[in-house]
């Protein structure tokens, strides 16, 4: 029998009950848009983070402690870093055309009755290169000229907390006490969906913080700006072996982790990687229970249909006639369910995406490996109650009341 | 009429079934032939093994021993789908229930056997449907559904279904238990004017009275062969429906259609 009068008797014997068909279709409909959307999602804030860590500068390259633990328990002393590690870099590095310490005090910034919880940096002046922060009024700090001095630099968010209309040029801030003057403003970044408000900074002389704030001579983390986007691997290179040259270090194990932004942006969204899977996994889950629904259903037409099965195979229809016959119906089913699934997964990413503003980004490869998944679901599900028909006995078949 | 070689030649046919721990002989070792335009009905009690004799006939159901011989063609060893292709392009079947698809037109219900012949066209295929239909005298009713057709007219469509593939033989199983004299009659007058165009017909009743509208009876008791006889004196079916007396109702309502 040719496909098209096979899904001719399909689509006529779906249509015959069609609140049974309507309701296995929907199985396959809520698992396919659960899949669509939930993909969306995925896609989309890994999508938001990239574009945030990708603002926050393409060439920055992150230096940080290696500590080993194993099982929580910090098993050797970790390797600190210091501020002659900054300045050797600086010095001697090739393939660097900019370096700033990062030391952070927690607290909060107060202009009269206003307040502002946003974390103190202290960074060189060469940070905001790296982070692609620009000045929009005033100057940025000098690291020879105002090493250690109490000034600062301030992001939007802060600007507006602080100082409503004001021009906060000149004005003092005060953070833990100490009064902190804001020599400049920082042009507004936008704050990503899922990251830090990059707007929400105060940046000060790093000695600022290390002598006045947090009395320690450890640095957290130390940031670099690599020359040019084909330099970050041969610029890492060259950071590690400075600093272990500093340390004659002879250990096997790296004293520090340097990583170039194409690595800080797999790390970050190997974590959103495994959630976004987590998810589809259940969304999958319910596509599964779809393909249930289908397997069901067909097992009841195959019942209630015996005796057509039976006049078929009598007038001459082979067993694999019969499996086709009831295959074309489950594949329907659930290509129809994969069609609209496919249609609502991508409004309601769209309506997420407009009413609460998340970043979702609907993938062409999600619709494609969705739409495949439902045809393999139709043929596994439609499989067995299918064989069971092509192999009902002709005579009992037609017997049957 | 003996010179011609038989179109369906059975050859000591055997049947058991397992019942349980039991063994049922349905059939004991039954001969016969049947030649080309012959129109036989096969007589038996309840449990005489004529169904069996039917399913085996019909290609549905294989021999325990002996042969069938179809047109020609040994049928004992063939497997599910070579049974399947003899079903499909070589018998035609009339049921006792007509056993047409429900909600589905008698055009199409008529069409059903050739779709599984893909070497006839969509338009071939129409085109022998309605030949069919005009043999049972139907045509006008072709869009109809089975539930706006009377149990006779439903009984005519499953003919005509029978005929569309032109089979070398027409197997019936019971086809007027169903239906009142009248009806039998008048169904009875179809298979006789597709006997006198040629075709062959085995025909499977209880009642000794639509026995006597074939040409020759078959007898089965106990699972073997009681009587082979050629009937002298066939009845005309069109004699016997005009004397009939005149119905009370006009049509009967009976339907039976395959849900």
């Amino acid at each position: 029998m040719n496909p098209f009068t096979l899904a001719k008797i399909a689509l006529r014997a779906l249509f015959r009950n069609r609140m049974r068909t309507f309701l296995s279709v929907l199985g396959i409909v809520i698992g396919v848009a659960a899949v669509i959307t939930m993909v969306a999602m995925g896609e989309g804030s890994k999508k938001s983070i990239k574009e945030q860590m990708t603002a926050m500068g393409t060439n920055a390259i992150t230096i940080m402690p290696n500590q080993s633990r194993r099982g929580g328990v910090q098993t050797e002393s970790t390797e600190m870093l210091e501020e002659e590690d900054v300045i050797a870099i600086r010095e001697n590095a090739t393939y660097i055309n900019g370096v700033s310490p990062m030391v952070t005090v927690g607290g909060q910034a107060i202009v009269g009755n206003n307040n502002s919880p946003t974390t103190l940096s202290g960074v060189s002046a060469d940070y905001l290169k790296i982070r692609n922060y620009e000045i929009e009024d005033g100057v940025m700090f000098d690291d020879e000229a105002d090493r250690m001095s109490k000034v600062c630099v301030i992001g939007q968010t802060v600007v507006k907390n602080l100082f409503a209309d004001e021009n906060p040029i000149g004005k003092t801030i005060r953070y833990k006490s100490i009064p902190l003057k804001v020599i400049g403003t920082l042009k507004a970044k936008g704050s990503g969906d899922f990251g830090q408000d990059q707007d929400d900074v105060i940046f000060t002389p790093y000695q600022t913080v290390m002598r006045r704030f947090s009395a320690t001579t450890n640095i957290r983390q130390i940031y670099a700006n690599s020359i040019g986007e084909g330099y970050a691997a041969k610029a890492t290179e060259e950071i590690m072996t400075i600093l272990k040259e500093r340390r004659n270090w002879t250990k096997p194990t790296d004293p520090f982790r340097v990583f170039t932004q194409e690595e800080m942006i797999q790390m970050v969204t190997s974590t959103s990687d495994m959630l976004s899977l987590v998810l589809t996994a259940i969304a999958g889950i319910s596509l599964f229970v779809g393909g249930i629904g289908i397997m069901n259903i067909m097992y009841v037409s195959v019942t209630e249909r015996t005796k057509e099965i039976g006049l078929r195979m009598a007038i001459g229809a082979r067993g694999r006639d019969i499996l086709l016959q009831f295959l074309f119906e489950s594949v329907i089913i659930s290509l129809l369910g994969g069609a609209i699934g496919i249609a609502l997964g991508i409004a309601a990413s769209e309506t997420v995406k407009l009413a609460m503003n998340w970043p979702m980004s609907v993938s062409v490869t999600s619709v494609i490996v969705s739409f495949g998944v439902c045809f393999a679901t139709g043929v596994f599900f439609g499989w067995y109650p299918a064989r069971k028909a092509s192999r009902l006995d002709p005579i009992e078949a037609l017997r049957f009341e | 009429m003996q010179a011609v070689s038989p179109i369906l030649s059975v050859q000591n046919l055997r049947r058991d079934f397992k019942m349980g721990d039991e063994i049922v002989h349905a059939l004991r070792g039954v001969s016969f032939d049947i030649y080309p335009g012959e129109f036989v009905t096969i007589m038996g009690t309840s449990g005489s093994g004529k169904s069996t004799m039917l399913n085996i006939l019909g290609c549905m159901d294989r021999p325990t021993s002996g042969h069938y011989i179809l047109d020609g063609q040994h049928t004992e060893t063939l497997k599910r789908d070579a049974l399947a292709r003899i079903r499909s392009q070589k018998l035609g079947f009339v049921f006792q229930s007509y056993n047409l698809l429900s909600r589905t037109t008698a055009i199409e219900n008529v069409e059903l056997p050739l779709l599984y012949n893909s070497k006839i066209s969509a338009e071939e295929r129409h085109h022998r449907a309605i030949e069919a239909l005009k043999m049972v005298g139907l045509e006008s009713r072709m869009n109809h559904l089975p539930n706006q057709l009377s149990g006779g007219q439903q009984q005519r469509v499953a003919i005509a279904r029978a005929l569309v593939n032109d089979p070398v033989i027409i197997l019936a199983d019971e086809a007027t238990g169903n239906l009142d004299t009248r009806t039998s009659y008048e169904i009875m007058m179809i298979f006789q004017e597709l006997h006198s165009q040629g075709k062959t017909i085995a025909f499977v009743t209880h009642e000794p009275d639509i026995a006597t509208f074939s040409g020759r009876t078959i007898t089965l008791r106990d699972g073997l062969l009681k009587k082979d006889v050629i009937n002298e004196k066939v009845q005309n079916a069109k004699v016997a429906f005009e004397m009939l007396p005149p119905p009370e109702t006009f049509e009967d309502d009976d339907e039976g259609e395959v849900e």
